[in-house]
């Protein structure tokens, strides 16, 4: 880059403010100079600590979400009698840390087959591609998700488009003659490279 | 308000004189003011601040191409004005928002209007935005020594892009609510850090209460404070290099002496920006706020989706328009890349544009000699107008609530034919091949497929399935096979009754 002055003609391009030439620095004594160092690094010290001190606590706060939350917690989505062995139906479960607040937000599905007596599969809801939300084709034994097309075989892995992995499952048991999903986080891909 | 006591210093301006004098040259019902205006100026100073800046020089050949910049800036100002309006009514809450919305839309006087001046000033910012740096682009004006001016209008461009997606998510409805999931997921794919970006955009490990407060703090707090930093800045470092002279073949920018020929352009024939100039950006501006408001008044908002219900897994998530062709691209990269895609592409397009004005600072800036940027400019705007269209269509979405296939299309006695059409539906091929018209439009269109593929070749396409097509091997037993094939083969241009291909059935 050039070190060319960039000196407007005088009168022709309008300044902005400059700082004023009044400002005393007549005759800085050496003791003066030490003082004006001294209290401009006590000036910058004292105000990073100072919005430092506060910032401190909003970033806290604002990051955390980084936390992690304790392990999931078992929602009973229904008796064991209420699936047909064979079947996938659609569950709804209230979120793991749901807030009293969150209304809708509260809860997620997933995709719950009976296998036999008392095994279960429970597939997350959220296409491996971007996160949104599969349907069970149940004739046809797919997934197919409504984004990008990507499509899942009955046992999750992928039958065509662009997921990049299987569809996840969560945890899913039997207690007391209930069915029970361990509430999850969203399961989120990881990228590579 | 008296302006002229005994004690008063000197009039700041020597040649104003007394304002008592002075407002005597105006009509008596004015003079009140002129000498209120008076008083403003000696106790503040800001009309001898600000007013050099409204009358700096500007080259005279700045035309019409010159508007964009503040028309956006006009466009901002309408997004705060009514984004203050529509706040005293909406209640970022993740139980309530849905429901104050649609009390905006259709409760509360002039809602409709003002949700869809909102809407439609943010799409007017975008389109501005962008008009804005290709105007740039296209005038090499990021060249020495407006480089910041470029870059911090790169800053302004994606958080105005950030605004766009934030705000089409406080619309908290179905497509608000997997916006979160979408963006989560894409964040999640950044090396190393991912899984914390994802858990930052949705405010936890889930979507849930604190997902939209978050999203309400930085859409209506954070990146509008951002905005109104960048702009000053942005609009001090235009008044500090001056705006850029119209381009002119052969003469190159040289950084030693770029700026005193600059200063001698506008000695010899610059003009002051007001009202010479800034005459065009008022009456720019001026249509901008008129098409916003005629789009809002006539067409209004876009009604909200269904309630933002995850456990509702019906939903066709869609991003507003400007995002159609990003959509789009994520459908059509070959499968696997966008494990690496997904955050290289949004890195390439941040710092491809940054680096533009620090590799190329100085040389030629006219299109003449610079045969290569309305290339670039045209095959981005041709792919981003190509992409969106095909958004709109977004063949690769399954058509759920196609039909079987009427007896008529079918048009065939033979019983096995009859099956196969059948199942050929329920097996959800017909969700993404068309048949007669009717269907997806994901695969090709099979409606003539028995004159070119063979009984063998079909059962291996079916049994194999391809790069977006499921293999149907375990999907399908011998006999639904051998229903399925003799209901393609059944489908020739003798077979099939023609139909118009009008009856494309749409999500």
């Amino acid at each position: 880059m050039s070190t060319e002055p960039n000196q407007p003609e005088a009168g022709k391009k309008p300044q902005l403010p400059q700082p004023s030439e009044k400002t005393p620095r007549s005759a800085p004594d050496a003791r003066m100079l030490r003082r004006r160092k001294f209290l401009n690094g006590l000036c910058i010290g004292v105000g990073t600590v100072s919005l430092g001190s506060i910032f401190w606590a909003v970033i806290g706060f604002m990051l955390a979400p980084l936390e992690d939350e304790p392990a999931g917690t078992w929602r009973s989505v229904g008796k064991v009698e209420d699936f047909k062995i064979g079947s996938t139906s659609i569950v709804k479960l209230e979120d793991a840390s749901s807030v009293p607040w969150a209304g809708y937000a509260g809860k997620t599905a997933a995709w719950l087959r009976r296998d036999g007596e008392s095994e279960f599969t429970c597939f997350s809801v959220n296409c491996t591609h971007l996160g949104c939300p599969v349907r069970w084709i149940e004739t046809a034994e797919l997934f197919m998700c409504p984004c990008h097309g990507g499509v899942y075989y009955k046992d999750g892995s992928v039958a065509a488009g662009p997921p990049p992995e299987p569809l996840p499952q969560y945890k899913v048991r039997v207690f007391n003659g209930s069915v029970q999903v361990l509430a999850s986080p969203v399961p989120i891909t990881h990228g590579a490279g | 308000m008296e302006s002229s006591g005994g004690e008063e210093p000197e009039s700041l301006d020597a040649d104003a004189g007394d304002p008592i004098a002075v407002s005597h040259a105006y009509p008596w019902i004015v003079r009140p003011l002129v000498r209120a205006a008076y008083w403003l100026e000696d106790r503040t100073g800001l009309w001898e601040t600000f007013g050099p800046m409204l009358h700096h020089p500007v080259p005279r050949k700045a035309g019409w191409m010159y508007v964009f910049g503040s028309a956006t800036l006009m466009a901002f100002i309408i997004q705060v004005v009514t984004g203050v309006a529509l706040a005293t009514i909406y209640v970022p809450s993740t139980s309530q928002a849905y429901s104050t919305l649609q009390f905006i839309t259709h409760g509360a006087p002039f809602g409709r209007v003002l949700r869809g001046l909102h809407f439609y000033g943010a799409s007017a910012m975008i389109l501005l935005v962008g008009l804005h740096m290709i105007r740039v682009y296209l005038t090499a004006a990021y060249k020495y020594p407006r480089a910041v001016n470029w870059l911090t209008g790169i800053v302004l461009l994606f958080l105005t892009i950030g605004m766009g997606f934030t705000g089409q998510l406080l619309r908290w409805d179905q497509d608000g609510v997997w916006s979160v999931v979408v963006a989560a997921e894409q964040a999640g794919r950044v090396p190393l850090v991912g899984h914390y970006m994802a858990h930052l955009v949705m405010g936890g490990e889930t979507v849930g209460g604190t997902t939209l407060s978050r999203f309400f703090a930085i859409h209506v707090f954070l990146i509008p404070g951002m905005i109104f930093g960048f702009v000053a800045l942005h609009l001090f470092l235009v008044l500090r290099h001056g705006i850029s002279e119209p381009p002119k073949s052969g003469e190159p920018v040289d950084p030693k002496t770029y700026r005193r020929k600059y200063q001698e352009l506008l000695k010899n024939e610059g003009v002051p920006f007001w009202p010479d100039a800034a005459w065009r950006d008022v009456i720019f501006s001026f249509v901008v706020c008129l098409t916003v408001l005629i789009l809002a008044v006539t067409i209004g908002p876009p009604e909200l989706n269904k309630p933002p219900d995850p456990t509702v897994i019906t939903a066709v998530p869609r991003p507003d328009w400007y995002f159609f062709w990003y959509f789009s691209l994520m459908a059509l990269l070959p499968h696997g890349s966008e494990k690496y895609l997904l955050w290289v592409l949004p890195l390439a397009l941040m710092l491809v544009p940054t680096f533009l004005p620090l590799l190329f600072n100085k040389g030629e800036r006219s299109i003449a000699k610079r045969p290569w940027a309305p290339i670039i400019v045209l095959i981005t705007v041709v792919t981003i107008i190509a992409l969106w269209r095909l958004g709109i269509q977004a063949p690769w979405t399954p058509h759920f609530d196609t039909p079987p296939l009427s007896a008529a299309i079918v048009n065939s006695d033979d019983p096995a034919v009859q099956r196969g059409a059948q199942l050929f539906h329920d097996k959800a091929c017909l969700y993404c091949h068309l048949v007669d018209g009717q269907g997806g439009l994901r695969g090709p269109d099979l409606t003539h497929v028995a004159d070119r593929l063979t009984r063998e070749q079909l059962i291996w396409r079916i049994s194999n399935g391809g790069y977006n097509m499921p293999g149907f091997t375990y999907n399908l037993n011998a006999k639904g096979m051998g229903d399925i094939i003799a209901f393609l083969q059944s489908r020739t241009p003798t077979s099939a009754i023609s139909l118009p291909i009008t009856a494309v059935t749409r999500q």
